[in-house]
């Protein structure tokens, strides 16, 4: 089933396996992992905003979160870093269930809000909790095992890392494309109406902030083996921002726009650092509300939507009618022109 | 199937239903008349679980297949059965028709298969990919009723099924309720038209300020049509 699903879209696939697998030839290493994992945490958090309707502003505390455990298991347990990583991540998920609980029956700023206040509480504690975290310092020299291979290169070690970001953008496509995806769907639209349609709303909340978190956490914890340490900077409230701007950059919904969001803020910042530049935010805050305000839909969504009004025009409907879409006399078997889907599934 | 006791509900301080009992058998049709304001759609929201946000509350029981729903979560009391067409519709715009229509879960012993619901509602087959933004309002609300056919809904409680749609379709709708009702599905009809009420209906009460003022059958409603309509203000 996903294969085949796969299978029928196989240029925009390929394409992206591709840009993936050569991405470290044509940027510096490092980054294209920070690309990589920035690309899996936005997925994850538009899997929030975009399918569920809500807005998370407290994601950095699964990614971080993700961090400091993946770094701990990796440095006190010596496991190799895929069990660290995914241990990492199981951690994220854990630590969703009890702030989703609480924050996933709110909606709009509420639940932006009270997702911060939890992040806030988690930077906290990672701040204070020296003996665990290392405070200020962080947790520094997390090694990258793997079974005694060499992947101190940051090229190699790209490689390695890349399985997990793309069975993490997997699932989250899979989840999207669900008829658990569906249900999410339709209770962003209307959640009084998805209940009267027999969904319990409050759980596929919570179920999606769940699955997020722990996708935020894959990424999170591959981030700090990339990096060889977690700091206070992966749970501070300017990581929950930064990834909601590559979702809004790439476009809500789109999924594989934060991907897009992501390359384009890590290599901007990359970019403009190595050139010495001191106001990096001044750059990337110009360019976040040029591109909010030329592309409304994000780039990717912008983009996306007029290919596919390209290709409706390309192919013109069947049937002789232009259509009156209010036509409501029964029967006439007329297949519009105005039955090409404004927005079909992903 | 249906039995409802004493059901009071209000918007802040205000009362909207004032102990309102009615009883509706299995198979049947029944309809709820009454001005704009009587608290029909209330009552129904009621019914579902929807009325309780913002300040609104119900008291009251309301026995459902023998037992009491009331205090039932919304998702629940669908999962007994309870199928809501709205007045609004509710079709999920970024969807398809065919997406509508397989969304909700299947609740009931007797769910309708996906053909069966082309072919009572051959202009859903013709449609099944367009966007629920790209229909008519008859079709919108035929989608609306095959929906909860489709989930196998064992009553169906309808809003206003008819309003704002052309004779023609109001025709339609109320031939797909008798075939409905053939299929041994309950039916809960809110409604302002009186002379469609009275086709399809096997029985009707009729609302007032919140409380059943009167139950009436068929007969009585047509031999008092006019008298009805000017208690309607129609």
């Amino acid at each position: 089933m996903i294969i085949s699903r796969l299978a029928a879209r196989p240029i925009p696939l390929l394409t992206g396996l591709l840009i993936a697998l050569i991405l470290p030839w044509m940027i510096y290493p490092p980054v294209a992992l920070d690309i990589a994992c920035w690309a899996l945490f936005a997925a994850a958090v538009d899997l929030l905003l975009g399918f569920t309707g809500l807005l998370p502003f407290g994601h950095a505390a699964f990614w971080g979160g993700s961090a400091y455990v993946t770094g701990l298991i990796a440095l006190h347990a010596g496991l190799p870093f895929p069990v660290a990583v995914l241990g990492g991540a199981a951690a994220a998920a854990l630590l969703a269930v009890p702030i989703g609980y609480l924050s996933a029956r709110l909606r709009g700023i509420y639940f932006a809000m009270v997702t911060l206040a939890f992040a806030q509480v988690v930077y906290f504690v990672a701040n204070q909790w020296r003996g665990l975290t290392g405070g200020e310092n962080g947790l520094q020299g997390i090694p990258r095992d793997l079974f005694g291979i060499d992947l101190s290169d940051p090229f190699f070690f790209y490689y390695a890392g890349l399985p997990f970001v793309l069975a993490g953008l997997l699932a989250a496509w899979r989840v999207v494309r669900s008829p658990f995806g569906r249900v999410l769907v339709a209770v962003r639209d209307n959640p009084a109406r998805a209940q009267a349609l027999g969904y319990p709303v409050a759980r596929y909340k919570l179920l999606a902030f769940v699955l997020s978190a722990g996708l935020s956490g894959l990424a999170g914890g591959l981030f700090a083996i990339g990096h060889g340490f977690a700091s206070l900077d992966e749970v501070y409230w300017t990581t929950s921002g930064q990834v909601v701007m590559m979702v809004v950059l790439g476009g809500i919904g789109t999924l594989w726009g934060g991907a897009f969001g992501a390359a384009l803020i890590v290599e901007l910042n990359d970019y403009l650092a190595t050139a010495g530049f001191q106001e990096i935010g001044l750059v990337t805050g110009t360019i976040f509300v040029i591109i909010v305000l030329v592309f409304r839909r994000g780039v990717w969504g912008t983009v996306r939507d007029a290919l596919r009004a390209r290709a409706a025009r390309a192919v013109p409907a069947p049937g002789p009618d232009p259509g009156t879409p209010h036509d409501e006399t029964p029967g006439t078997p007329t297949a519009p022109a105005d039955e090409v889907p404004t927005r079909p599934a992903r | 199937m249906l039995r409802i006791e004493d059901l009071s509900a209000w918007y802040g301080e205000a009362r909207v239903l004032r102990g309102v009992s009615l009883e509706i058998a299995e198979g049947e049709i029944v309809t709820l008349v009454g001005r704009n304001g009587a608290g029909k759609t209330t009552l129904l929201r009621c019914v579902m679980g929807l009325h309780g946000a913002g300040g609104a509350r119900a008291a009251g029981t309301i026995g459902f297949l023998g037992a009491n729903v009331a205090r039932l979560p919304v998702h629940r009391r669908v999962r007994r059965g309870l199928g809501y067409v709205p007045d609004d519709r509710g079709v999920y715009a970024t969807l398809t028709v065919e997406e509508n229509l397989t969304l909700p879960p299947v609740v009931g012993p007797r769910p309708w298969s996906l053909d069966q619901v082309y072919e009572t509602f051959p202009r859903l087959r013709e449609r099944r990919r367009s966007p629920g933004t790209k229909l008519s309002g008859g079709e919108q609300q035929m989608l609306a009723l095959a929906r909860v056919l489709r989930m196998g809904a064992r009553l169906l409680l309808c809003d206003e099924p008819t309003e704002g749609l052309s004779p023609l379709i109001v025709q339609q709708i109320g031939a797909i309720l008798r075939d409905v009702k053939r299929q041994g599905v309950t039916v809960l009809l809110v409604e302002q038209n009186v002379h469609f009420a009275a086709t399809v209906a096997d029985r009707h009460y009729l609302l007032a300020e919140g409380r059943i003022v009167r139950s009436l059958d068929n007969d009585e409603v047509r031999a008092r049509e006019h008298e009805l309509l000017e208690h309607l203000g129609i």
